[in-house]
């Protein structure tokens, strides 16, 4: 990458301060996305990929707070940024893809409504060519008959449907960066496969970069062209997609590795990583993941620092299994 | 190939203290200042009302004791017979603040019985509905449905023109204002926990109909209702005063606070303001006090406010 | 829709004639009006003469049957006392409880969701917690003790307004009203604000419940994310949603405030429906309490089918689930 990248992230820190004490849901968190780039968030729930969508677009709602850190966009720092800047950006420059389009579509607004407030907001058009616009991006997505269906209201479409909509909301201002939020989570596999691949080829096409937050490593795979891996707020390892699929370090990624079913496990036990996650609330000192991890030892209760054994890639980890295959 | 995925000892230990249910509700309806001290007054207004005879200064319904040369006296001033009457006294000579304490024991009496009465009938008639479901639920919920879209105090009067005064009409008049309410509330919860396993289970047990009715479900229906009564008590009290006032309600001789104010109207217009005033404020009081520990119920209780 | 019209329609006048029937039953047993028209000291013949005239000697359900017959025809008798057909009284009066009961309603509504509103977007402020504190006195105030507390303060202590009756009136469509006159304004003031301090403070913590909802939904944070206004986000999305359930509750209330007008109008002694029904009952006079009541019934399962309508006319969603069944 001799670009500029869109996005810098470095040192990210956003903290709950909940009744029950303060939570670190993001935990000096780092990573870049070049143009065109596609980034895989990946962690289980609570791991904080959400939080970090959140924070970079200063959505993260109270008790939390981002506390440290610098979020560079086109070299801009965010963090500082006004609300009135903010506003500017979102829905404009940087969109965001929601999990769950049924409720991140105003139930009582019809689709056009939502479709061209979000034009207006950031430009000054007339209604008729806002519309235009929009049916032009539904049509993008692959809705059919976009010009009667824009009249409908939410609760009318088909869930994968909804979820196109929300895509095309996202692509109306022409971003310069797309975070999407576990969004195939709740649609058919096969739904699920059409839009990855509509997605990536989108990015291509129009140089967007994309952060593709998510749980599962199988959507990642075919997808990204980086990964980050969150345990507990903190990002334990990093890299290029096939090197960090192919050649995983951190315990932990193996663990996700070895328990994604595959075709030579049938017959044998599916293996899981034991232990549960620790509460944010009740982390170990030091390493999180010493509590399940078999090669934990006392140099774990010391805070990990994040090394680069090559370049673009990063563990946080003091027993890497093997060294990254250059 | 070493497989590092097999037998790790799980190290998490679970610590988080553990209190009973009880205790939790009462740890967070202490945690409003104010609801602990709406509850404390309506205790003492309780208190008054039970001990009225025996700690009001004057009785204003002895005829013995009362002048009417004490008549109209503004607060704070003496009679001839040395007496103070704190509040005043009305247009017959009665004290005020004694008037006031007879007055919080009927309104609070008869509030508080047909609350109570309303509640174990509607609830009653809310277990029963979603329990056996189909056309006895139908019938029950129409009757609910119709009485529920006309207002409370249209029903009440409708009553009453009919029945005619008295305690017992009153409070006949104020349960059937209320009773769908209660009926409406406890239904809703109950259709919920009626699908829930350990109603299955007790069914399995071949446990009677009624046991299954109030010794299991009943009990989990209990938050709405409980923050239903507390605001349909104050309700019914406030409703009996209206009616009172308006002079359809109590007759003369159970003086309730709603007609001690009715009482003082005509002495409005002379400035003689605190023949309606004070009793008023008694009943203000009450029914305040008895909607803000309501309301700290309702958002105790209440599981979507929950973070 | 019509098909859902039809049915609301038909149901409506069900509940019309079984509340005919329960009507006239219950006040049949109202006092004796023998009593309270006739001079005791009158002759036999004199009181059967009367008794065959109001027809009071027939068995009841032959009463209810031409009862039913003058009904339909309009015709509800004539009130024991004015000696007018107890309809026309009745109707008459209608016009000053509507006056008062729809400013009520507007006051409630002008002030009550942007308070409610406000409330719920700043909970925690000085100004939230005091909205909530008066809306917790605004309904436990009983109606008719403020309005005594008012008449009070404004009418007898401070002289502003006037203390009892309905201003001069001008006609609008053939129908006398008083908000027309600034006589009348100043009359309508406190008894329309006196009836609607309870259904303000409804309005208050419905649109802060609302609100507090509606705040933490999804799509209002995906608003946010669009980049839009916070004016839009207000007053477009988050009003659009609380407007359904205030609007249910309120068209429900409507008729609660064109009952509650019977204590506001015998307060203010304001010439409407609501203090000829407590007259009616004092006096006994059967016919208009009849006449009322069969009015008041027709009026609420009107308002009732008037808000089913506006509530599937502002939630799509219910549009779609009746049109299925």
């Amino acid at each position: 990458m001799t670009e500029k990248p869109i996005l810098e992230v470095e040192n990210l820190e956003t903290h709950f301060f909940t009744k029950a004490g303060p939570a670190k849901a993001i935990d000096n968190v780092s990573f870049t996305v070049g143009k065109g780039e596609i980034m895989g968030l990946v962690g289980e729930s609570g791991s904080g990929k959400s939080v970090t969508g959140f924070s970079i677009l200063g959505l993260v709602d109270a008790p939390g707070e981002v506390v440290g850190g610098k979020v560079l966009f086109k070299g801009e720092n965010l963090i500082e940024a006004s609300d009135k800047r903010l506003q500017e950006l979102r829905g404009n420059k940087i969109s965001m893809i929601f999990q769950d389009p049924m409720m991140t579509l105003n139930p009582v607004l019809r689709v056009d409504t939502q479709m061209i407030e979000t034009i207006r907001a950031h430009e000054k058009v007339d209604k008729e060519t806002a519309r235009q616009r929009s049916r032009d991006a539904l049509a993008q997505v692959g809705i059919p008959a976009a010009e009667e269906r824009m009249r409908a209201y939410p609760h009318q479409f088909s869930g994968g449907m909804r979820q196109r909509v929300a895509i095309a909301i996202a692509l109306l201002n022409k971003p310069d960066l797309i975070i999407a939020d576990e969004p195939t989570t709740a649609l058919d596999v096969t739904i699920q496969g059409q839009i990855l691949y509509e997605a990536q080829k989108l990015c291509r096409e129009t140089g967007t970069a994309l952060i593709w937050i998510t749980h599962d490593l199988a959507v990642v795979a075919g997808l990204a062209d980086k990964i980050s891996v969150m345990y507990a707020g903190r990002i334990v390892e990093q890299g290029d997609i096939d090197d960090v699929l192919d050649h995983p370090v951190h315990p932990y990624t193996i663990g996700l590795l070895g328990s994604v079913p595959g075709h030579n496990t049938r017959g044998t036990r599916l293996h899981q990583i034991p232990g549960m996650t620790p509460s944010l609330f009740n982390l170990p000192k030091g390493c999180a993941f010493q509590t399940r991890c078999p090669f934990a030892d006392t140099t774990c209760t010391e805070d990990q620092a994040i090394t680069r054994p090559i370049p673009g890639r990063a563990i946080r980890c003091c027993h890497p299994q093997r060294e990254a295959a250059q | 190939m070493t497989d590092i995925l097999q037998e790790t000892p799980a190290t998490e230990t679970l610590n988080f203290k553990v209190e009973t249910p009880l205790q939790q509700f009462v740890s967070n309806f202490c945690q409003s200042k104010i609801a602990i001290g709406a509850l404390i007054v309506f205790g003492i207004i309780v208190f008054i009302a039970l001990f009225a005879p025996f700690i009001s200064p004057t009785n204003p319904y002895d005829l013995a004791t009362v002048s009417i040369l004490d008549a109209k006296l503004p607060p704070g001033s003496k009679s001839l017979s040395g007496v103070t009457y704190w509040l005043g006294t009305d247009g017959a000579g009665r004290g005020l603040l004694s008037s006031i304490f007879y007055g919080l024991r009927i309104s609070l009496g008869v509030g508080v019985m047909s609350a109570v009465i309303a509640l174990c009938f509607g609830a009653t008639m809310g277990l029963v509905a979603a329990y056996y479901g189909g056309k006895v639920d139908t019938v029950i919920m129409r009757i609910v449905d119709i009485q529920l879209s006309f207002p409370s105090i249209l029903v009440a009067l409708i009553l009453l023109a009919a029945l005619g005064k008295g305690v017992d009409k009153i409070t006949i008049a104020l349960v059937i204002v209320q009773w769908a309410y209660y009926a409406r509330t406890v239904r809703a919860s109950a259709l919920v926990e009626r699908n829930k396993e350990y109603v299955e289970a007790a069914t399995c047990l071949a446990l009677s109909d009624r046991r299954i009715l109030f010794r299991h479900l009943l009990p989990n229906c209990l938050p709405p209702l409980i923050v239903v009564g507390t605001v349909q008590t104050a309700h019914a009290i406030s409703l009996e005063a209206t009616l009172s006032f308006l002079g359809v309600g109590l007759p003369i001789t159970e003086p309730s606070l709603g007609l001690l104010i009715a009482n003082g109207f005509e002495y409005m217009l002379s400035g003689k303001y605190w023949i309606s005033f004070f009793p008023g404020v008694a009943l203000l009081i009450t029914i305040v006090s008895i909607n803000l520990v309501g309301d700290q119920l309702r958002d105790v209780l209440n599981p979507r406010l929950q973070r | 829709m019509s098909v859902f019209i039809v049915r609301r329609l038909l149901q409506a006048m069900l509940v019309v004639w079984i509340m005919s029937l329960l009507v006239y039953i219950g006040v049949h047993i109202v006092g004796d009006p023998i009593d309270m028209l006739i001079n005791p000291e009158a002759d036999q013949a004199e009181i059967e003469r009367v008794i065959r005239d109001l027809g009071l000697d027939r068995p009841i359900h032959e009463q209810y049957w031409y009862f039913l017959l003058n009904a339909l025809k309009g015709d509800l008798g004539n009130s024991f006392i004015f000696n007018e057909p107890a309809l026309k009284l009745v109707i008459q009066r209608i016009p000053a409880t509507f006056e008062l009961a729809v400013t009520a309603l507007l006051l409630a509504i002008i002030v009550g969701i942007p308070l409610g509103v406000y409330a719920g977007l700043k909970p925690d402020g000085r100004l939230s917690k005091t909205i909530m504190a008066s809306s917790i006195l605004g309904f436990s105030l009983p109606t008719f003790w403020v309005g005594l507390m008012m008449i009070m303060v404004f009418a007898v202590m401070l002289g502003w307004l006037p203390s009892f009756g309905r201003g001069e009136t001008k006609l609008l469509f053939g129908i006398p009203f008083s908000f027309l006159t600034l006589d009348g304004l100043a009359h309508l003031i406190l008894p329309a604000l006196n009836l609607s301090l309870f259904k303000m403070s409804l309005v208050i913590r419905l649109a802060r419940a609302g609100t507090r909802e509606v705040v933490h939904q999804d799509y209002i944070k995906f608003a946010r994310a669009k980049g839009l206004s916070q004016n839009r986000i207000i007053f477009v999305h988050l009003m659009k949603n609380i407007m359904i359930p205030v609007v249910t509750v309120l068209g429900l209330e409507f008729g609660g405030l064109i009952a509650f007008s019977v204590v506001t109008e015998t307060v203010f002694s304001w010439p409407g429906m609501g203090k000829l029904i407590i007259d009616a009952l004092h006096n006994l006079d059967r016919p208009i309490i009849v006449a009322y009541l069969m009015v008041i019934v027709v009026m609420f399962v009107i308002i009732n089918l008037v808000v089913d309508v506006l509530y599937s006319i502002l939630d799509p969603r219910v549009r779609i689930q009746d049109l299925k069944g």
